[in-house]
C-alpha cells in the first residue's frame, strides 16, 4: 500500500469511525441551520428571500468544529513525527488528509445541503448548482482549515483561535457560493468559486506542511 | 546563536537616536498637518465639514494595508534566513497596524453615519479593512497562544504570509459582493476626482502617520529586544546556580 | 530473524561538533562522535540533558545550531531511519492490526506478520489500542521498527514501561537489527541488555 493510500484509508477511518459516521457533523450542520429559521422567524417570503445562502454559515460551521483536532491529536500522540518520515512528500499527505476529511464530512455535508436548503426555503431549481457549489466550498474551506489547523497544532483547545485566524479565509467561497444559492446558478460566481476553492485546496497544504514541520521541532 | 546576538546590539545602538528622530518628525507633522486638515483646508463642496474626516480616515486605511506588507516581509525574512530581528519587527508592527485598521473603522462609521443615516454600512472597502482588522488580531491571538516565542514567531510568520496572498483574494471578493449589493460609498469626496488643494494636507498627515508608525515600532522592537535579554539572563542565572 | 535482508551498504552516522539550544538555552556543545554499520550507541545523561534533542536533531526534526550530522552510504537519511520517541504514536480507536498495517504502507514496508509475530502480540491484533496496556502499547510501537526495515534505529528510552519479557524481545531486536548491519543509537537511564561500543555522555 502507497504512503498515501495508507494515509487516506486510516484517517478516514479514524474520522468515520469516531461518533458514528458522518453522524456528529451533519446533526452540526442541520442544528446550525435550524438557528437560521428560529432566528429570522418563520414566516415564507423572508426566508425565500434571505434564508438559501444561510446554509453556506451553516457549512462553515459545521467545517470548523472539526478541525481543532485535526493536527493537535497527531501531535500529542507522536503520530506527527512518523508522517515525516515517510517517503512520500508531506505535502501531499496533508493533502491526503484533506481529502479523507472531504470526503468523510465535506462530501455528506454537500449531499445535505439539499433537504436542508430546500428547507430553507431554496426553489428546486437551484437545489443541483447549491450542491455541487457546496461540496467545492467545502473543498476550498478544508484546505484553509488545514492551514489555521496546522498551525494552532500545539494549541490546548485552540478551537476559537483556528475560527478566528480561518474567518478571513472562508469569506470569499461564502460570498460567491452564496450568490449561487440565491439564484446565480452555474454562472461567473460559480467559476470564481471553483477557481478560489481550487486554489486554497492545492495551496493549503504547502503551507499546513511548512508549519507542521516547525511544530515537530 | 552569537551572531543573532550581535545585530540586536547594533540595531539598540541605531534606535536609540532614531526613534526620537522619528518621534520629533511625527509630532511636527502632526502639528502642522492636522490643522491644516480639520481647519485649515477647503470644505468638500458635496460633504461639508464631514469631509474632514477623511484625513484621519485615510492615511489609517492606507498604512494599515502597508504595514502588513511590511510584517509579510518581515516574516518572509525571518523565516528564511531565521534571522530574530525580522520575527521581532513583525511582531513589533502588528499591534500598530491593527490600531490603524481599528482607527480607519471608526473613523469610517464616524464619516458614513451622516451620509448613510446608521452608524455602519457594509460598504465594499469598509468591510475589506474589517477583515484586515479581524486578519491582525487572529495573528496577535497566535502569538500570544503560543509558549515558545521561537516557534511563536515561524508559525505566525506562516500565518502572516498565508493571509498576505489571501488579502487580494478577500479584496476581489468584497468589492465583488458590494457592487451586487449596491450599497452607497461616502469614500471619495467630490466624486471621482480629488479636489487638489486636499491633497497637501492628505500627503502631510499620511508622513505623519508614517514617523509615528517608526517611532512606535522601534519602541516596540526595543522593548521587546529589553524583555528577550532579560530573559536570557535570568536562565542563565537559574541554570547557573 | 529480522525485518528485512542485511543493511548491505554499510549504514553509519557521524557527528561532529555538533550544539542543541532550545529554548535560548544551549543543552551541549562540541559533541562529536560516530557509529559504524553493526554498532550500538547508549546515549546517557540527567534529565533535561538533551538526550531526546540530540535524536531528534539526528532525525531531521530540528536543526542543531553548530555541527554537521553525517550518515554514511545513505542518500536519503530521513526514510533510512526509524524514530521511537517517549511517545507511541498510538490512535486510541485503531487496532493493533491496522497500526502495524499502517506503519507499513506509510513508512514503505510489509512485514506486518512477522513484527505481529516478534512482539509476541498476535493473541490481541484486533485489540483496539485504548485496550492495550502501556507494556503492550510501547511493544507496539517496537513493532514499527520491523514492518519496514531501515537501517538506523533511534530509540528514545525504548525499554520505558516494558516488563522484564519486553526488555527480552528489546535486546532480541537490536541484536538482530545490529547482526544485520544496521545501525542503533538509544538514549538510556538504565544501560539495556545489549553491549554498546559506545557511551555518549550528555550534560557531564
Amino acid at each position: 500500500m502507497s504512503p498515501l493510500a495508507a494515509t487516506f484509508r486510516r484517517d478516514f477511518a479514524l474520522m468515520w469511525g469516531a461518533g458514528g459516521g458522518a453522524m456528529a457533523p451533519l446533526g452540526f450542520f442541520l442544528g446550525a441551520a435550524t438557528l437560521v429559521p428560529l432566528a429570522m422567524g418563520p414566516e415564507h417570503a423572508l426566508l425565500m428571500a434571505a434564508g438559501p445562502p444561510l446554509v453556506w454559515v451553516a457549512a462553515a460551521l459545521a467545517v470548523l468544529a472539526t478541525l481543532e483536532r485535526l493536527f493537535q491529536a497527531d501531535l500529542e500522540d507522536g503520530s506527527l513525527d512518523q508522517l515525516l518520515l515517510s517517503p512520500a512528500p508531506v505535502e501531499m499527505i496533508v493533502l491526503t488528509k484533506g481529502a479523507a476529511l472531504w470526503c468523510a464530512i465535506g462530501l455528506p455535508i454537500a449531499l445535505a445541503g439539499a433537504p436542508v436548503a430546500i428547507a430553507l426555503q431554496a426553489p428546486l431549481e437551484f437545489v443541483p448548482a447549491i450542491v455541487l457549489s457546496l461540496g467545492l466550498g467545502m473543498a476550498g474551506f478544508i484546505g484553509a482549515g488545514l492551514v489555521g489547523a496546522a498551525v494552532t497544532a500545539s494549541v490546548k483547545r485552540g478551537g476559537v483561535l483556528i475560527a478566528l485566524i480561518v474567518l478571513p479565509f472562508f469569506a470569499p467561497p461564502i460570498i460567491f457560493g452564496s450568490a449561487v444559492a440565491s439564484g446565480a446558478g452555474f454562472g461567473p460566481a460559480f467559476l470564481i468559486l471553483t477557481g478560489c476553492a481550487l486554489a486554497y485546496a492545492a495551496l493549503g497544504p504547502i503551507a499546513a506542511a511548512a508549519a507542521l514541520r516547525l511544530q515537530a521541532e | 546563536m552569537l551572531s543573532t546576538l550581535a545585530n540586536p546590539a547594533r540595531f539598540m545602538q541605531l534606535s536609540a537616536w532614531l526613534a526620537p528622530l522619528f518621534g520629533v518628525i511625527a509630532v511636527v507633522l502632526f502639528a502642522i498637518g492636522l490643522p491644516w486638515a480639520l481647519i485649515y483646508s477647503p470644505a468638500d463642496y458635496q460633504q461639508g465639514e464631514t469631509v474632514r474626516i477623511m484625513y484621519v480616515h485615510v492615511p489609517a486605511a492606507w498604512w494599515s494595508l502597508a504595514i502588513y506588507g511590511f510584517m509579510g516581509v518581515a516574516s518572509f525574512v525571518g523565516l528564511v534566513w531565521r534571522h530574530a530581528l525580522a520575527d521581532i519587527a513583525a511582531r513589533a508592527a502588528a499591534p500598530i497596524g491593527a490600531t490603524f485598521a481599528g482607527l480607519c473603522l471608526i473613523t469610517g462609521s464616524l464619516w458614513g453615519a451622516p451620509t448613510w443615516g446608521t452608524w455602519w454600512e457594509w460598504d465594499g472597502r469598509l468591510t475589506s479593512m474589517l477583515v484586515l482588522f479581524i486578519i491582525y488580531l487572529g495573528y496577535l491571538a497566535l502569538w500570544s497562544a503560543i509558549e515558545d516565542e521561537e516557534r511563536a514567531a515561524r508559525l505566525a510568520a506562516i500565518l502572516c504570509l498565508v493571509g498576505l496572498i489571501n488579502l487580494p483574494i478577500v479584496h476581489f471578493s468584497v468589492v465583488w459582493w458590494s457592487t451586487l449589493h449596491q450599497p452607497a460609498s461616502v469614500f471619495r469626496p467630490g466624486g471621482s476626482a480629488i479636489d487638489p488643494a486636499m491633497l497637501g494636507p492628505l500627503f502631510t498627515m499620511a508622513f505623519a502617520y508614517m514617523a509615528l508608525f517608526a517611532t512606535l515600532l522601534f519602541a516596540n522592537m526595543r522593548a521587546a529586544i529589553n524583555r528577550r535579554r532579560v530573559e536570557a539572563a535570568r536562565l542563565r542565572g537559574m541554570s547557573a546556580a | 530473524m529480522g525485518a528485512g535482508g542485511p543493511f548491505q551498504d554499510k549504514p553509519g552516522i557521524s557527528v561532529h561538533d555538533l550544539a542543541i539550544a532550545r529554548g535560548g538555552r544551549v543543552l551541549f556543545e562540541a559533541l562529536s562522535f560516530a557509529v559504524q554499520s553493526g554498532g550500538y550507541a547508549e546515549i546517557r545523561g540527567a534529565n533535561g540533558s538533551g538526550k531526546t534533542s540530540l535524536l531528534r536533531a539526528i532525525a531531521g526534526f530540528l536543526k542543531p545550531c553548530a555541527g554537521q550530522i553525517g550518515f554514511d552510504h545513505l542518500e536519503e537519511p530521513a526514510t533510512a531511519l526509524h524514530y521511537l520517541g517517549h511517545l507511541n504514536g498510538l490512535k486510541h480507536a485503531a487496532s493493533v492490526q491496522a497500526h502495524l498495517r499502517y506503519w507499513g504502507g506509510l513508512l514503505g514496508g510489509s512485514h506486518e506478520r512477522d513484527a505481529l509475530a516478534h512482539v509476541g502480540l498476535e493473541g490481541i491484533a484486533d485489540l483496539p489500542a485504548r485496550a492495550l496496556s502501556q507494556g503492550q502499547a510501547r511493544r507496539l510501537a517496537l513493532g514499527r521498527l520491523l514492518v519496514a526495515p531501515r537501517p538506523i534505529w533511534l530509540l528514545d528510552e525504548p525499554a520505558a514501561a516494558l516488563d522484564a519479557n519486553g526488555c527480552g524481545v528489546l535486546a532480541e531486536l537490536i541484536a538482530a537489527h545490529r547482526a544485520n548491519g544496521g545501525v542503533v543509537l538509544a538514549a538510556v537511564h538504565e544501560p539495556l541488555d545489549a553491549a554498546p561500543d559506545h557511551v555518549v555522555r550528555l550534560g557531564a
